[in-house]
């Protein structure tokens, strides 16, 4: 009985998915494109993302679509796990008859997806995992990454700080392969600018998990000269205001990693700190360019102010147009090729995919973050090109090694 | 000096909240035996209903009337929880309320992510003490000083009302023997719904006492769980002192592992839970468990049977079904079946711990884990072949579960089970930290099968016969002398000790046994997905594999694989809708309602009400728990 009636049921699952079996693609039908994110779990990130997607695919569609088709978004829900996500891309690529798969904020997601991708010979985008991997060490010809990775966001602030007369740098990350990326990678290019520099205490919580008295006492216990922080979310809401209530701050430099996001910064209200050098993306101080006019388009269409992960979505959808446009088909290897040294005008200005490692050169904005009308803003604010904060070919070359 | 003691504040400041939420999920399983997943989301609750109060209520009066508020709202939320969940299933199987408040867990975070959004809350700060006080040169916030003053205040106030009222004698004897208070005459629905109350009121109250030190997110209710059964269990279960000392233990230690350890940040209150459990088996202050006393609820076991030759036939018939999907199923159906099959062998293995051998295993994540990582690692250094792999992936899985059950089966009951879950935390954080040989949460990529295996149909058929071959020899071993005497061991210790049975030894052989089938599964899993990362060995899959056992039917000899592959399937189906979880989660409430004794169990009963089945000759529900193991 007990048998049977699974069987049954598997059986009649297996129908059903039979039979939602998709025609063939005709002329006028949509260019399909999977888009696998972790919607519940990181719903506060995957939103904005979906929103920006979402607004470019209406513009495209608008000025006839992609190859004379209407291009169309395939959402799913990976839970986070990636798992769930390489069997979802199977399904995408299989069943629903993708194009080819973007999505993942999660690196591990992305790394997963990407694997795959190789693998099973498809384009994967990996919009916003940040992690060097993706393009480095575990690269493969068949991904392509958008957003400014850790190591370029990195430099960036490196540089920052090498122009400062601080010596003494204490480290605070989330203890996972993000905050030991950010935390290498920014070691690594402010020892070169500036070989004197000496780093005095590493502080690794656990991620979502931060004790942030202890952390802000540890770190005080050291006596930096300026800090490096790379927790983000919830961790950062906690250390600052543990920061800012312990005297943590005062008369130190600190330089924080994606902190000036609105993602981020949002949350923190009239508590964001003062003074923070920061990369993020300072949406409300745009003016008579590209990226104002995407801010106020966006704030039309969505009644909401933009996150970075709204242009990172609008890019996203931008770029995969841009190569199908290129490719002239809808075949995976022609995607391929067309992404390759593909140059797409984003609102951040022209982005290529680099050919040497498929990496994307969008950058990202650094700025001193201010108070302003109660809630953090990033001031003094400039655009940093991703291409000028990548290591050079040969280096490039040696983190890449299945090219 | 004025470091030392700062460092030490800010210990005791945190152990406040931590306390709370421990107490309560200690109260709710000293008196009703049920160990509450769902405990994390009730202090995210509080959380937020704390945070909305505040919005609304002015000053100081509002900030601490807010808290106060908000533990009541938790609170009742606790009991109506209780009254129309848990009131419906405590003649269930032991543990099996666990199910319910995975489902409640479900349910909360889609409701939380609907009224509140999914943006984080910053907690507002305590009116009045905003500031530092310096003490010894060392800040201190007032705050931390507030807390560390509540909560002798809010323990003292718990210590009154379990030991000098009539509410508390009644809890304690409820603790020490419920059946006894209830035949006494005590009502003991009042209580239990009363105790769930209070267990939750503090939960609540631990939530919203944080927010002026964090805020509100829909993580919390997870990040805080694992760190609350921690102090519960380092404490002893059902001990308020203890759930006292162990707060302030963990969360001093805490500070001075960040200091001066920053790396163990992950690993510090694992390896202390396992430190202190094989000194003290129960718990700092807990009580040792007296053999027998949770007796089995609900009705005994039936005893297991071969099946027939009508219903191999049927099965062999249906398997040859299942073999030619690739021929009339779709390409992504080879794939999701594939999937299912190997979580269905990952289930199955737990489901022989638990169903034959009554070891129930909050870790056994380790085991899939770990035998995913022993192939991806083999094939990643050593240049492996899979097929190779395949059988190096179980012997490596059986080696840690020696090693883990050589430890854990010291304790019994739930002290074993957080035993695993603790080993099974330890080995994670080994995987995650230890990023230069395991990729840390980079993970393992690129671990594709053997070229002749690697068409997805031919991977499903080796799937289908390692899961489906794997799924036969768990049910013949049950059948085996070996699977009579594991029942005998958990149906009673004593009398199978004196039959000349060394009870520990065969249980340790079968947990080794069930964690080399869930290595099996494991390996597959890696070749299936070409990547193992350290999700695979978290908690949360754990917690999968000992759902879905509990929802198939632990007392049946098919509840494992039956309960994961509707349990996967029927996830594949829900998760293409917005509100997932809050469906997923209402569901799993729905069957812990309609079938107590889960899926297979339900259906046994109803085909035997119907006439379909024939009731076991063997007699029911009187005879004494070894007896009912009739002759073959």
């Amino acid at each position: 009985m007990d048998r049977k009636t699974f069987l049954k049921g598997l059986v009649a699952a297996s129908l059903a998915a039979a039979t939602a079996a998709p025609a063939a693609a005709q002329d006028g039908e949509p260019i399909k494109i999977g888009e696998i994110n972790h919607y519940k779990r990181m719903a506060a990130f995957a939103e904005p993302y979906k929103m920006g997607i979402e607004m470019a695919v209406e513009e495209i569609n608008a000025e006839g679509g992609v190859l004379g088709r209407p291009l169309e978004f395939v959402f799913r829900d990976d839970q986070g796990e990636p798992g769930e996500a390489i069997r979802i891309a199977e399904e995408l690529m299989t069943r629903e008859e993708t194009a080819m798969v973007t999505g993942s904020i999660l690196s591990n997601v992305g790394l997963a997806i990407a694997s795959l991708a190789g693998n099973r010979e498809f384009v994967y985008l990996a919009a916003e995992p940040l992690a060097d991997a993706v393009t480095w060490e575990q690269g493969n010809p068949w991904t392509f990454r958008l957003r400014a990775s850790t190591y370029m966001q990195a430099a960036m602030l490196a540089e920052a700080a090498a122009e400062t007369d601080a010596m003494t740098y204490a480290t605070i990350a989330p203890n996972y392969a993000y905050g030991k990326d950010a935390v290498a990678a920014f070691k690594e290019v402010l020892t070169e600018l500036k070989p004197g520099v000496e780093f005095v205490a590493e502080q690794w919580p656990a991620l979502f998990n931060i004790d942030a008295g202890a952390e802000v006492q540890a770190l005080e216990r050291a006596k930096p000269d300026a800090i490096y922080n790379v927790t983000f979310g919830p961790d950062l809401a906690k250390f600052v205001r543990e920061g800012n209530t312990r005297g943590l701050f005062e008369g130190r430099q600190v330089y924080g990693l994606l902190s000036g996001e609105p993602e981020y910064m949002e949350p923190l209200g009239a508590e964001a700190p003062e003074g923070w050098i920061v990369t993020g993306y300072p949406w409300y101080d745009f003016e008579g360019d590209a990226n104002a006019e995407f801010v106020s388009a966006y704030r039309e269409r969505w009644d909401d102010t933009p996150k970075i992960g709204s242009l990172v979505g609008y890019a996203t959808a931008l770029s995969i147009a841009a190569a199908i446009e290129k490719a002239g088909s809808t075949e995976s290897d022609a995607i391929r090729q067309a992404f390759e040294g593909l140059a797409v005008d984003t609102p951040a200005g022209e982005i290529t995919y680099r050919e040497i490692d498929n990496q994307s050169t969008l950058g990202a904005w650094v700025g001193r973050t201010e108070l302003r009308d109660g809630a953090g803003v990033m001031v003094d604010w400039s655009y940093k090109d991703g291409a000028d904060y990548l290591p050079s070919d040969e280096r490039v070359r040696e983190l890449r090694p299945s090219e | 000096m004025g470091l030392f003691l700062a460092q030490l504040l800010t210990g005791l400041a945190n152990a406040g909240a931590l306390f709370m939420v421990a107490s309560g999920l200690s109260l709710i399983f000293g008196v009703t035996r049920i160990v509450n997943f769902a405990h994390g989301s009730f202090y995210m609750l509080g959380a937020y209903v704390g945070y909305s109060l505040m919005q609304v209520l002015p000053g100081a009066v509002g900030f601490w009337g807010a808290i106060v508020l908000a533990g009541l709202i938790v609170g009742i939320i606790g009991a109506l929880v209780e009254v129309l969940v848990l009131r419906q299933v405590y003649s269930a199987p032991e543990l099996f309320q666990l199910v319910a408040t995975f489902g409640v867990i479900l349910v909360v975070q889609d409701l939380a992510l609907m009224i509140w959004g999914p943006t984080d809350l910053l907690g507002p700060r305590a009116p009045g003490l905003e500031g530092i006080v310096r003490i010894m040169g060392e800040p201190v916030p007032q705050y931390d000083l507030a807390l560390i003053a509540i909560t002798p205040f809010v323990a003292i106030a718990l210590w009154y009302l379990i030991t000098r009222t009539r509410v508390g004698i009644l809890v304690r004897a409820a603790t020490q023997d419920r059946e006894m208070v209830g035949a006494l005459g005590v009502n003991q629905s009042l209580l239990f719904t009363g105790t769930f109350f209070l267990g939750c009121a503090l939960a609540g109250l631990g939530g919203a006492l944080q927010l002026p030190k964090g805020g509100a997110d829909l993580l919390m209710d997870f990040t805080i769980l694992a760190q609350v059964f921690v102090v519960v269990v380092i404490g002893g279960m059902g001990s308020l002192p203890g759930a006292l000392l162990a707060a302030v233990l963990i969360s001093v230690l805490n500070v001075f592992g960040v200091a001066y350890l920053p790396q163990s940040t992950l690993v510090l209150m694992y390896v202390v839970m396992v430190a202190v459990l094989m000194w003290r088996p129960f718990g700092l202050l807990g009580r040792e468990e007296v053999a027998g006393e949770l007796g089995q609820v609900g009705e005994p076991d039936r005893p297991v049977r071969p099946a027939g030759t009508a219903v191999r036939v049927l099965v062999a018939a249906l398997l040859a079904v299942l073999a030619a999907l690739p021929f009339w199923g779709g390409s992504f159906a080879v794939v999701l079946v594939t999937d299912i099959l190997i979580f269905c062998l990952f289930a199955a293995s737990l489901h022989f711990l638990l169903g034959q051998g009554g070891l129930v295993s909050f870790g056994h994540a380790a085991f899939f884990g770990g035998g995913a990582y022993v192939a991806a690692l083999l094939v990643k250094y050593a240049g492996t072949p899979m097929e190779l792999a395949l059988i190096l992936a179980p012997l490596g899985a059986g080696l840690v579960a020696i090693a883990i059950g050589w430890v854990a089966l010291r304790a019994t009951g739930v002290y074993f089970a957080m035993l695993t879950l603790a080993f099974a935390q330890l080995l994670w954080s080994l995987v995650f930290q230890w990023g230069d040989v395991t990729g840390g949460d980079d993970g393992l990529v690129g671990i594709w099968p053997a070229r002749w295996a690697s068409d997805n149909d031919v991977y499903f058929w080796l799937a289908l016969v390692l899961s489906v071959g794997g799924i036969l020899v768990l049910r013949h071993v049950a059948h085996a002398p070996f699977g009579y005497a594991l029942r005998a061991a958990r149906d009673n210790a004593p009398r199978a000790e004196a039959m000349g049975l060394d009870t520990k030894r065969i249980q340790h052989a079968a947990f080794a046994f069930a964690g080399m089938m869930a290595g099996v599964a494991g390996g597959l899993f890696v070749f299936s997905k070409g990547s193992v990362f350290p999700n695979e060995m978290e908690i949360a899959r754990s917690f999968d594999a000992l759902i879905v056992v509990f929802l198939g039917g632990v007392k049946t000899l098919s509840g494992g694989w039956v309960g994961g592959a509707t349990f996967k399937g029927v996830e594949d189906l829900l998760v293409r809708f917005e509100y997932w979880r809050l469906a997923l989660g209402l569901l799993i409430i729905v069957v812990v309602i309609v079938a107590p004794d889960g899926i297979v169990g339900g259906l046994r009963k109803l085909g035997e009400r119907l006439g379909l089945l024939r009731p076991d000759e063997a007699p029911r529900g009187t005879a004494a728990p070894a007896a009912r193991e009739p002759a073959e």
